[in-house]
Protein backbone atom coordinates (compact mmCIF):
# COMPACT_ATOMS: atom_id res chain seq x y z
CA UNK A 1 0.00 0.00 0.00
CA UNK A 2 2.77 2.39 0.95
CA UNK A 3 4.53 1.55 -2.27
CA UNK A 4 1.40 2.27 -4.29
CA UNK A 5 1.19 5.72 -2.69
CA UNK A 6 4.87 6.34 -3.44
CA UNK A 7 4.34 5.51 -7.10
CA UNK A 8 1.18 7.65 -7.27
CA UNK A 9 3.08 10.61 -5.87
CA UNK A 10 5.93 10.14 -8.29
CA UNK A 11 3.59 9.88 -11.27
CA UNK A 12 1.51 12.91 -10.31
CA UNK A 13 4.72 14.82 -9.74
CA UNK A 14 5.87 14.09 -13.25
CA UNK A 15 2.49 15.12 -14.72
CA UNK A 16 2.57 18.49 -13.01
CA UNK A 17 6.26 19.28 -13.17
CA UNK A 18 6.36 18.80 -16.91
CA UNK A 19 4.09 20.87 -19.15
CA UNK A 20 2.02 17.75 -19.93
CA UNK A 21 -0.67 18.35 -17.31
CA UNK A 22 -1.08 22.01 -18.16
CA UNK A 23 -1.25 21.50 -21.91
CA UNK A 24 -3.77 18.68 -21.57
CA UNK A 25 -5.92 20.54 -19.03
CA UNK A 26 -5.88 23.78 -21.02
CA UNK A 27 -6.71 22.01 -24.27
CA UNK A 28 -9.48 19.99 -22.70
CA UNK A 29 -11.08 23.00 -21.02
CA UNK A 30 -10.73 25.11 -24.17
CA UNK A 31 -12.57 22.54 -26.26
CA UNK A 32 -15.10 21.95 -23.49
CA UNK A 33 -15.78 25.68 -23.25
CA UNK A 34 -16.24 25.91 -27.00
CA UNK A 35 -18.78 23.06 -26.99
CA UNK A 36 -20.61 24.52 -24.03
CA UNK A 37 -20.80 28.00 -25.55
CA UNK A 38 -22.15 26.69 -28.84
CA UNK A 39 -24.68 24.32 -27.29
CA UNK A 40 -25.91 27.08 -25.07
CA UNK A 41 -26.32 29.63 -27.84
CA UNK A 42 -28.10 27.01 -29.93
CA UNK A 43 -30.41 26.30 -27.01
CA UNK A 44 -31.10 30.00 -26.77
CA UNK A 45 -31.98 30.12 -30.46
CA UNK A 46 -34.45 27.21 -30.17
CA UNK A 47 -35.97 28.82 -27.15
CA UNK A 48 -36.64 32.03 -29.08
CA UNK A 49 -38.11 30.19 -32.07
CA UNK A 50 -40.38 28.00 -29.94
CA UNK A 51 -41.74 30.89 -27.88
CA UNK A 52 -42.55 32.84 -31.05
CA UNK A 53 -44.56 30.04 -32.66
CA UNK A 54 -46.49 28.35 -29.92
CA UNK A 55 -47.57 29.17 -26.43
CA UNK A 56 -45.98 26.79 -23.90
CA UNK A 57 -43.92 24.88 -26.47
CA UNK A 58 -40.78 26.12 -24.86
CA UNK A 59 -41.55 23.90 -21.88
CA UNK A 60 -40.61 20.91 -24.03
CA UNK A 61 -37.06 22.18 -24.17
CA UNK A 62 -34.86 21.29 -21.27
CA UNK A 63 -31.27 21.91 -20.45
CA UNK A 64 -30.46 18.26 -19.86
CA UNK A 65 -31.38 17.08 -23.34
CA UNK A 66 -30.20 20.10 -25.26
CA UNK A 67 -27.04 21.16 -23.46
CA UNK A 68 -25.70 18.68 -20.94
CA UNK A 69 -26.26 15.47 -22.85
CA UNK A 70 -24.58 16.64 -26.09
CA UNK A 71 -21.83 18.27 -24.01
CA UNK A 72 -21.10 14.93 -22.34
CA UNK A 73 -20.95 13.17 -25.71
CA UNK A 74 -18.65 15.80 -27.15
CA UNK A 75 -16.34 15.61 -24.14
CA UNK A 76 -16.25 11.83 -24.40
CA UNK A 77 -14.90 12.09 -27.95
CA UNK A 78 -12.20 14.51 -26.83
CA UNK A 79 -11.30 12.10 -24.03
CA UNK A 80 -10.97 9.19 -26.45
CA UNK A 81 -8.27 11.16 -28.23
CA UNK A 82 -6.57 12.77 -25.23
CA UNK A 83 -6.37 9.82 -22.88
CA UNK A 84 -3.96 7.68 -24.94
CA UNK A 85 -1.71 10.76 -25.03
CA UNK A 86 -1.79 10.97 -21.25
CA UNK A 87 -1.10 7.29 -20.74
CA UNK A 88 1.42 6.70 -23.53
CA UNK A 89 4.44 7.61 -21.46
CA UNK A 90 3.52 5.57 -18.37
CA UNK A 91 5.58 2.48 -19.20
CA UNK A 92 7.14 3.34 -22.55
CA UNK A 93 9.14 6.26 -21.17
CA UNK A 94 10.41 4.23 -18.21
CA UNK A 95 11.63 1.56 -20.60
CA UNK A 96 13.35 4.08 -22.84
CA UNK A 97 15.02 5.99 -19.98
CA UNK A 98 16.17 2.84 -18.20
CA UNK A 99 14.22 3.68 -15.05
CA UNK A 100 12.23 0.51 -15.67
CA UNK A 101 15.34 -1.34 -14.50
CA UNK A 102 15.23 0.59 -11.24
CA UNK A 103 11.54 -0.22 -10.67
CA UNK A 104 11.84 -3.90 -11.50
CA UNK A 105 14.99 -4.48 -9.46
CA UNK A 106 13.48 -2.79 -6.42
CA UNK A 107 11.47 -4.80 -3.92
CA UNK A 108 8.17 -3.76 -5.48
CA UNK A 109 5.42 -6.11 -6.54
CA UNK A 110 4.35 -5.71 -10.13
CA UNK A 111 0.81 -5.15 -8.92
CA UNK A 112 1.98 -2.16 -6.89
CA UNK A 113 3.60 -0.56 -9.94
CA UNK A 114 0.50 -1.18 -12.06
CA UNK A 115 -1.93 0.11 -9.42
CA UNK A 116 0.24 3.14 -8.63
CA UNK A 117 0.36 4.21 -12.24
CA UNK A 118 -3.36 3.55 -12.69
CA UNK A 119 -4.48 5.52 -9.66
CA UNK A 120 -2.22 8.46 -10.55
CA UNK A 121 -3.86 8.51 -13.95
CA UNK A 122 -7.30 8.18 -12.37
CA UNK A 123 -6.65 11.15 -10.10
CA UNK A 124 -5.49 13.21 -13.04
CA UNK A 125 -8.66 12.33 -14.94
CA UNK A 126 -10.72 13.31 -11.90
CA UNK A 127 -9.05 16.72 -11.94
CA UNK A 128 -9.62 17.01 -15.67
CA UNK A 129 -13.29 16.12 -15.57
CA UNK A 130 -13.82 17.92 -12.29
CA UNK A 131 -12.74 21.18 -13.88
CA UNK A 132 -15.49 20.92 -16.47
CA UNK A 133 -17.92 20.99 -13.53
CA UNK A 134 -17.97 24.75 -13.97
CA UNK A 135 -20.38 24.39 -16.94
CA UNK A 136 -23.17 22.64 -15.01
CA UNK A 137 -22.61 25.11 -12.19
CA UNK A 138 -23.30 27.97 -14.59
CA UNK A 139 -26.46 26.20 -15.73
CA UNK A 140 -27.58 25.74 -12.16
CA UNK A 141 -27.21 29.43 -11.47
CA UNK A 142 -29.27 30.52 -14.50
CA UNK A 143 -31.59 27.56 -15.03
CA UNK A 144 -32.79 24.43 -13.37
CA UNK A 145 -31.31 21.29 -14.92
CA UNK A 146 -32.00 17.96 -13.26
CA UNK A 147 -29.10 17.37 -10.91
CA UNK A 148 -29.49 13.59 -10.69
CA UNK A 149 -29.27 13.14 -14.45
CA UNK A 150 -26.27 15.41 -14.53
CA UNK A 151 -24.45 13.46 -11.84
CA UNK A 152 -25.20 10.18 -13.60
CA UNK A 153 -23.73 11.64 -16.78
CA UNK A 154 -20.62 12.77 -14.95
CA UNK A 155 -20.20 9.34 -13.39
CA UNK A 156 -20.49 7.86 -16.87
CA UNK A 157 -17.88 10.24 -18.22
CA UNK A 158 -15.52 9.42 -15.37
CA UNK A 159 -15.97 5.67 -15.81
CA UNK A 160 -15.53 5.91 -19.57
CA UNK A 161 -12.34 7.95 -19.20
CA UNK A 162 -10.96 5.66 -16.49
CA UNK A 163 -11.63 2.55 -18.54
CA UNK A 164 -9.93 4.11 -21.54
CA UNK A 165 -6.98 5.08 -19.36
CA UNK A 166 -6.65 1.48 -18.20
CA UNK A 167 -6.58 0.39 -21.85
CA UNK A 168 -4.01 3.10 -22.67
CA UNK A 169 -1.79 1.99 -19.78
CA UNK A 170 -1.99 -1.55 -21.10
CA UNK A 171 -0.81 -0.57 -24.58
CA UNK A 172 1.96 1.53 -23.04
CA UNK A 173 3.23 -1.52 -21.18
CA UNK A 174 3.79 -3.38 -24.46
CA UNK A 175 6.38 -1.06 -25.97
CA UNK A 176 9.19 1.35 -25.31
CA UNK A 177 8.01 3.62 -28.12
CA UNK A 178 5.59 6.30 -26.95
CA UNK A 179 4.10 6.85 -30.39
CA UNK A 180 3.30 3.17 -30.79
CA UNK A 181 1.78 3.21 -27.30
CA UNK A 182 -0.39 6.22 -28.13
CA UNK A 183 -1.53 5.00 -31.54
CA UNK A 184 -2.38 1.48 -30.39
CA UNK A 185 -4.14 2.94 -27.36
CA UNK A 186 -6.14 5.27 -29.59
CA UNK A 187 -7.11 2.45 -31.95
CA UNK A 188 -8.19 0.23 -29.07
CA UNK A 189 -10.29 2.91 -27.36
CA UNK A 190 -11.83 4.09 -30.65
CA UNK A 191 -12.80 0.51 -31.45
CA UNK A 192 -14.45 0.18 -28.05
CA UNK A 193 -16.22 3.42 -28.80
CA UNK A 194 -17.53 2.29 -32.19
CA UNK A 195 -17.86 -1.46 -31.86
CA UNK A 196 -21.66 -1.17 -31.43
CA UNK A 197 -22.22 0.56 -34.77
CA UNK A 198 -23.08 -2.54 -36.82
CA UNK A 199 -25.26 -3.91 -33.99
CA UNK A 200 -28.54 -3.18 -35.77
CA UNK A 201 -27.63 -5.19 -38.84
CA UNK A 202 -25.52 -7.86 -37.18
CA UNK A 203 -28.34 -10.25 -36.39
CA UNK A 204 -30.06 -11.47 -33.26
CA UNK A 205 -27.07 -13.08 -31.63
CA UNK A 206 -24.11 -10.90 -32.57
CA UNK A 207 -26.07 -7.65 -32.37
CA UNK A 208 -26.67 -7.61 -28.61
CA UNK A 209 -23.11 -8.79 -28.00
CA UNK A 210 -21.67 -5.91 -29.98
CA UNK A 211 -24.03 -3.53 -28.26
CA UNK A 212 -22.94 -4.79 -24.86
CA UNK A 213 -19.26 -4.47 -25.77
CA UNK A 214 -19.69 -0.90 -26.93
CA UNK A 215 -18.53 1.69 -24.42
CA UNK A 216 -20.80 4.30 -26.03
CA UNK A 217 -23.96 2.31 -25.36
CA UNK A 218 -23.28 2.13 -21.64
CA UNK A 219 -22.11 5.70 -21.51
CA UNK A 220 -25.18 6.97 -23.40
CA UNK A 221 -27.50 5.25 -20.93
CA UNK A 222 -25.76 6.91 -18.01
CA UNK A 223 -25.95 10.30 -19.72
CA UNK A 224 -29.72 9.76 -19.95
CA UNK A 225 -29.67 9.37 -16.19
CA UNK A 226 -29.89 5.59 -16.00
CA UNK A 227 -27.29 4.13 -13.66
CA UNK A 228 -27.74 0.41 -14.09
CA UNK A 229 -25.51 -2.25 -12.54
CA UNK A 230 -25.07 -3.59 -16.07
CA UNK A 231 -23.28 -0.39 -17.06
CA UNK A 232 -21.19 -0.25 -13.91
CA UNK A 233 -20.21 -3.89 -14.31
CA UNK A 234 -19.19 -3.24 -17.92
CA UNK A 235 -16.83 -0.39 -17.05
CA UNK A 236 -15.46 -2.10 -13.96
CA UNK A 237 -14.73 -5.29 -15.89
CA UNK A 238 -12.99 -3.34 -18.61
CA UNK A 239 -10.83 -1.61 -15.99
CA UNK A 240 -10.04 -4.76 -14.05
CA UNK A 241 -9.30 -6.78 -17.19
CA UNK A 242 -6.94 -4.11 -18.53
CA UNK A 243 -5.15 -3.82 -15.19
CA UNK A 244 -4.81 -7.58 -14.97
CA UNK A 245 -3.36 -7.78 -18.49
CA UNK A 246 -0.99 -4.89 -17.70
CA UNK A 247 0.21 -6.73 -14.62
CA UNK A 248 0.81 -9.83 -16.77
CA UNK A 249 2.61 -7.76 -19.37
CA UNK A 250 4.96 -6.19 -16.81
CA UNK A 251 5.45 -9.51 -15.07
CA UNK A 252 6.17 -11.29 -18.37
CA UNK A 253 9.69 -9.89 -18.30
CA UNK A 254 10.32 -12.17 -15.36
CA UNK A 255 9.06 -15.30 -17.07
CA UNK A 256 11.71 -17.81 -18.01
CA UNK B 1 27.30 -13.70 -0.60
CA UNK B 2 26.72 -13.97 -4.34
CA UNK B 3 26.64 -17.36 -5.95
CA UNK B 4 26.15 -17.73 -9.68
CA UNK B 5 25.78 -21.27 -10.93
CA UNK B 6 25.65 -22.44 -14.54
CA UNK B 7 23.85 -19.32 -15.59
CA UNK B 8 22.70 -19.41 -19.20
CA UNK B 9 20.71 -16.74 -20.97
CA UNK B 10 19.42 -17.09 -24.51
CA UNK B 11 17.59 -14.50 -26.56
CA UNK B 12 15.92 -16.65 -29.18
CA UNK B 13 18.78 -18.31 -31.04
CA UNK B 14 21.42 -16.02 -29.61
CA UNK B 15 23.20 -17.28 -26.51
CA UNK B 16 24.32 -14.21 -24.59
CA UNK B 17 25.65 -16.00 -21.53
CA UNK B 18 26.51 -19.66 -21.33
CA UNK B 19 27.14 -21.75 -18.20
CA UNK B 20 28.59 -18.88 -16.18
CA UNK B 21 29.53 -19.74 -12.59
CA UNK B 22 31.38 -17.72 -9.99
CA UNK B 23 31.24 -16.76 -6.32
CA UNK B 24 31.78 -13.52 -4.47
CA UNK B 25 32.45 -13.76 -0.75
CA UNK B 26 30.97 -11.36 1.75
CA UNK B 27 32.74 -7.99 1.77
CA UNK B 28 34.68 -8.76 -1.38
CA UNK B 29 34.93 -6.53 -4.45
CA UNK B 30 34.80 -8.48 -7.66
CA UNK B 31 36.13 -7.00 -10.89
CA UNK B 32 33.90 -8.24 -13.66
CA UNK B 33 35.72 -7.86 -16.95
CA UNK B 34 35.21 -8.72 -20.57
CA UNK B 35 35.10 -7.12 -24.01
CA UNK B 36 31.99 -5.26 -25.12
CA UNK B 37 29.19 -7.63 -25.96
CA UNK B 38 30.65 -10.47 -23.92
CA UNK B 39 27.58 -10.77 -21.69
CA UNK B 40 28.55 -8.65 -18.68
CA UNK B 41 25.41 -6.54 -18.65
CA UNK B 42 23.20 -9.57 -19.25
CA UNK B 43 24.80 -11.39 -16.31
CA UNK B 44 24.30 -8.37 -14.07
CA UNK B 45 20.70 -7.98 -15.14
CA UNK B 46 20.06 -11.57 -14.17
CA UNK B 47 21.82 -11.20 -10.83
CA UNK B 48 19.72 -8.13 -9.97
CA UNK B 49 16.49 -9.86 -10.89
CA UNK B 50 15.67 -7.61 -13.83
CA UNK B 51 15.43 -10.55 -16.19
CA UNK B 52 15.30 -14.29 -15.62
CA UNK B 53 17.96 -16.74 -16.74
CA UNK B 54 17.16 -19.44 -19.27
CA UNK B 55 18.93 -21.90 -17.00
CA UNK B 56 21.03 -21.88 -13.85
CA UNK B 57 20.64 -20.24 -10.47
CA UNK B 58 21.76 -17.07 -8.74
CA UNK B 59 21.79 -16.69 -4.98
CA UNK B 60 22.16 -13.28 -3.37
CA UNK B 61 22.70 -13.16 0.39
CA UNK B 62 21.31 -16.68 0.57
CA UNK B 63 18.12 -15.88 -1.36
CA UNK B 64 17.43 -17.30 -4.79
CA UNK B 65 16.82 -14.44 -7.20
CA UNK B 66 14.07 -16.37 -8.99
CA UNK B 67 12.27 -18.16 -6.19
CA UNK B 68 12.82 -15.60 -3.46
CA UNK B 69 13.18 -12.59 -5.69
CA UNK B 70 11.53 -10.14 -3.32
CA UNK B 71 13.91 -10.82 -0.42
CA UNK B 72 16.91 -10.88 -2.71
CA UNK B 73 15.99 -7.58 -4.38
CA UNK B 74 15.72 -5.86 -1.00
CA UNK B 75 19.41 -6.54 -0.46
CA UNK B 76 20.71 -5.33 -3.81
CA UNK B 77 21.79 -1.91 -4.96
CA UNK B 78 22.12 -1.67 -8.72
CA UNK B 79 23.63 0.94 -10.97
CA UNK B 80 22.78 0.00 -14.57
CA UNK B 81 24.89 1.05 -17.55
CA UNK B 82 23.02 4.33 -17.87
CA UNK B 83 21.91 5.77 -14.53
CA UNK B 84 18.15 5.22 -14.13
CA UNK B 85 17.17 8.84 -13.44
CA UNK B 86 13.79 10.50 -13.74
CA UNK B 87 14.78 13.59 -15.66
CA UNK B 88 12.05 15.82 -14.22
CA UNK B 89 12.90 15.22 -10.56
CA UNK B 90 15.39 17.02 -8.36
CA UNK B 91 18.26 14.98 -6.95
CA UNK B 92 16.75 15.00 -3.46
CA UNK B 93 13.25 14.10 -4.61
CA UNK B 94 14.63 11.31 -6.75
CA UNK B 95 16.76 9.81 -3.99
CA UNK B 96 13.87 10.05 -1.56
CA UNK B 97 11.69 8.18 -4.05
CA UNK B 98 14.31 5.45 -4.47
CA UNK B 99 14.72 5.13 -0.69
CA UNK B 100 10.97 4.60 -0.37
CA UNK B 101 10.63 1.98 -3.08
CA UNK B 102 13.61 0.13 -1.65
CA UNK B 103 11.51 -0.29 1.46
CA UNK B 104 13.40 1.98 3.85
CA UNK B 105 11.50 3.01 6.98
CA UNK B 106 10.30 6.59 6.61
CA UNK B 107 12.18 7.81 9.69
CA UNK B 108 15.53 6.56 8.39
CA UNK B 109 15.29 8.35 5.06
CA UNK B 110 16.50 11.89 5.96
CA UNK B 111 19.73 10.59 7.50
CA UNK B 112 20.37 8.21 4.66
CA UNK B 113 19.78 11.04 2.22
CA UNK B 114 22.34 13.30 3.92
CA UNK B 115 24.82 10.45 4.07
CA UNK B 116 24.69 9.61 0.34
CA UNK B 117 24.63 13.26 -0.73
CA UNK B 118 27.86 13.75 1.20
CA UNK B 119 29.45 10.49 0.19
CA UNK B 120 28.79 10.99 -3.50
CA UNK B 121 29.61 14.72 -3.49
CA UNK B 122 26.11 15.79 -4.42
CA UNK B 123 25.35 18.38 -1.74
CA UNK B 124 25.85 21.27 -4.18
CA UNK B 125 23.39 19.89 -6.70
CA UNK B 126 20.85 18.47 -4.24
CA UNK B 127 18.08 20.76 -5.47
CA UNK B 128 18.91 20.63 -9.16
CA UNK B 129 16.78 18.72 -11.64
CA UNK B 130 18.57 15.55 -12.72
CA UNK B 131 17.79 16.10 -16.40
CA UNK B 132 20.10 19.14 -16.47
CA UNK B 133 23.07 17.59 -14.67
CA UNK B 134 26.38 16.85 -16.38
CA UNK B 135 27.28 13.27 -17.11
CA UNK B 136 29.59 12.97 -14.12
CA UNK B 137 26.92 14.18 -11.73
CA UNK B 138 24.31 11.89 -13.30
CA UNK B 139 26.65 8.98 -12.75
CA UNK B 140 27.11 9.98 -9.12
CA UNK B 141 23.38 10.30 -8.57
CA UNK B 142 23.12 6.80 -10.03
CA UNK B 143 25.66 5.58 -7.51
CA UNK B 144 23.90 7.37 -4.65
CA UNK B 145 20.68 5.68 -5.72
CA UNK B 146 22.39 2.28 -5.53
CA UNK B 147 23.75 2.72 -2.01
CA UNK B 148 21.03 4.76 -0.30
CA UNK B 149 19.34 1.78 1.37
CA UNK B 150 22.68 0.38 2.50
CA UNK B 151 22.35 -2.89 0.61
CA UNK B 152 24.44 -5.99 1.32
CA UNK B 153 25.21 -6.36 -2.35
CA UNK B 154 26.14 -3.71 -4.89
CA UNK B 155 26.08 -4.35 -8.60
CA UNK B 156 27.77 -1.57 -10.55
CA UNK B 157 27.80 -1.60 -14.33
CA UNK B 158 30.67 0.64 -15.49
CA UNK B 159 30.28 3.25 -12.76
CA UNK B 160 33.25 5.39 -13.84
CA UNK B 161 32.31 5.86 -17.49
CA UNK B 162 32.22 9.53 -18.43
CA UNK B 163 33.87 10.81 -15.29
CA UNK B 164 36.91 13.07 -15.17
CA UNK B 165 40.09 11.76 -13.50
CA UNK B 166 39.35 13.52 -10.23
CA UNK B 167 35.86 12.07 -10.06
CA UNK B 168 37.18 8.62 -10.93
CA UNK B 169 39.56 8.82 -7.96
CA UNK B 170 36.65 9.95 -5.79
CA UNK B 171 34.50 7.00 -6.84
CA UNK B 172 37.41 4.63 -6.40
CA UNK B 173 37.97 5.82 -2.85
CA UNK B 174 34.26 5.52 -2.22
CA UNK B 175 34.39 1.95 -3.42
CA UNK B 176 37.27 1.15 -1.10
CA UNK B 177 35.20 2.55 1.75
CA UNK B 178 32.24 0.45 0.70
CA UNK B 179 34.28 -2.74 0.64
CA UNK B 180 33.97 -4.72 3.82
CA UNK B 181 30.46 -3.57 4.58
CA UNK B 182 29.16 -4.35 1.09
CA UNK B 183 29.82 -7.06 -1.42
CA UNK B 184 30.43 -5.46 -4.78
CA UNK B 185 30.37 -6.63 -8.37
CA UNK B 186 32.10 -3.99 -10.45
CA UNK B 187 32.14 -4.13 -14.21
CA UNK B 188 34.62 -1.86 -15.93
CA UNK B 189 37.03 -1.52 -18.83
CA UNK B 190 39.61 0.36 -16.83
CA UNK B 191 42.06 -2.29 -15.72
CA UNK B 192 44.22 -0.20 -13.35
CA UNK B 193 41.03 0.52 -11.48
CA UNK B 194 40.47 -3.19 -11.01
CA UNK B 195 44.02 -3.70 -9.70
CA UNK B 196 43.54 -0.88 -7.19
CA UNK B 197 40.08 -1.68 -5.96
CA UNK B 198 39.25 -5.34 -6.50
CA UNK B 199 40.34 -8.48 -4.70
CA UNK B 200 39.02 -10.93 -7.17
CA UNK B 201 38.63 -10.93 -10.97
CA UNK B 202 36.27 -12.73 -13.28
CA UNK B 203 36.82 -12.31 -17.01
CA UNK B 204 34.14 -13.42 -19.40
CA UNK B 205 34.36 -13.64 -23.15
CA UNK B 206 31.61 -14.53 -25.61
CA UNK B 207 29.36 -15.44 -22.71
CA UNK B 208 31.79 -17.81 -20.95
CA UNK B 209 33.98 -17.40 -17.89
CA UNK B 210 37.60 -17.59 -19.03
CA UNK B 211 39.33 -16.44 -15.84
CA UNK B 212 38.26 -16.54 -12.21
CA UNK B 213 40.99 -15.87 -9.69
CA UNK B 214 42.24 -13.63 -6.93
CA UNK B 215 44.02 -10.60 -8.26
CA UNK B 216 47.35 -11.30 -6.53
CA UNK B 217 47.54 -14.72 -8.20
CA UNK B 218 46.90 -13.21 -11.60
CA UNK B 219 49.33 -10.33 -11.50
CA UNK B 220 52.48 -12.22 -10.49
CA UNK B 221 55.09 -11.14 -13.01
CA UNK B 222 52.55 -9.82 -15.48
CA UNK B 223 50.06 -7.00 -15.76
CA UNK B 224 46.31 -7.44 -15.76
CA UNK B 225 46.34 -6.22 -19.37
CA UNK B 226 48.41 -9.24 -20.37
CA UNK B 227 46.07 -11.56 -18.50
CA UNK B 228 43.02 -9.95 -20.08
CA UNK B 229 44.33 -9.96 -23.63
CA UNK B 230 45.58 -13.52 -23.41
CA UNK B 231 42.32 -14.71 -21.90
CA UNK B 232 40.18 -13.29 -24.65
CA UNK B 233 42.63 -14.15 -27.44
CA UNK B 234 42.65 -17.84 -26.51
CA UNK B 235 38.91 -18.06 -26.68
CA UNK B 236 38.15 -16.60 -30.04
CA UNK B 237 41.33 -15.76 -31.83
CA UNK B 238 39.38 -16.12 -35.06
CA UNK B 239 37.18 -13.17 -34.29
CA UNK B 240 40.06 -10.92 -33.34
CA UNK B 241 41.96 -11.71 -36.55
CA UNK B 242 38.82 -11.03 -38.47
CA UNK B 243 38.21 -7.67 -36.83
CA UNK B 244 41.86 -6.74 -37.41
CA UNK B 245 41.32 -7.47 -41.10
CA UNK B 246 38.26 -5.25 -41.10
CA UNK B 247 40.26 -2.44 -39.52
CA UNK B 248 43.03 -2.82 -42.11
CA UNK B 249 40.44 -2.75 -44.85
CA UNK B 250 38.94 0.41 -43.41
CA UNK B 251 42.34 2.10 -43.14
CA UNK B 252 43.03 1.48 -46.81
Amino acid sequence: MRNVLTIIRKELHSYFVSPVAYVVLTGFLLLGGWFFFNLLSQFNLYLNIYTQFQQGAADQLNLNDFVISPLMHNLSIVLVILIPMITMRAYAEEKKDGTYELLLTSPLRTGEIVLGKFFACFLFICIMIGMTGVYPLILMVFGNPEIGVMLAGYLGLLLLATAFAAVGLLTSSFTENQIIAAVSGLVATLLLYMIGWPANTAGDILGPVLRYLSATEHFAEMVKGVVDTRNLVYFMSLIVLSLFLTQRSVESLRWR
Amino acid sequence: MIEVQNLTKRYGDLTAVSEVSFRVESGQILGFLGPNGSGKTTTMRVITGFMPATAGTVKVAGFDIFDDSFEARKRIGYLPESPPLYNDMTVTAYLRFVARIKGMPRAAIPDALDRVLNRCGLTDVADRVTGYLSKGYRQRVGLAQAIIHNPDVLVLDEPTVGLDPQQIIGIRNLMKELAGEHTVILSTHILPEVVQVCEKVVIINAGRVVVEDMIENLTQGQTLEDVFLRAIAQEDSGEIVESAAVVEEAVK
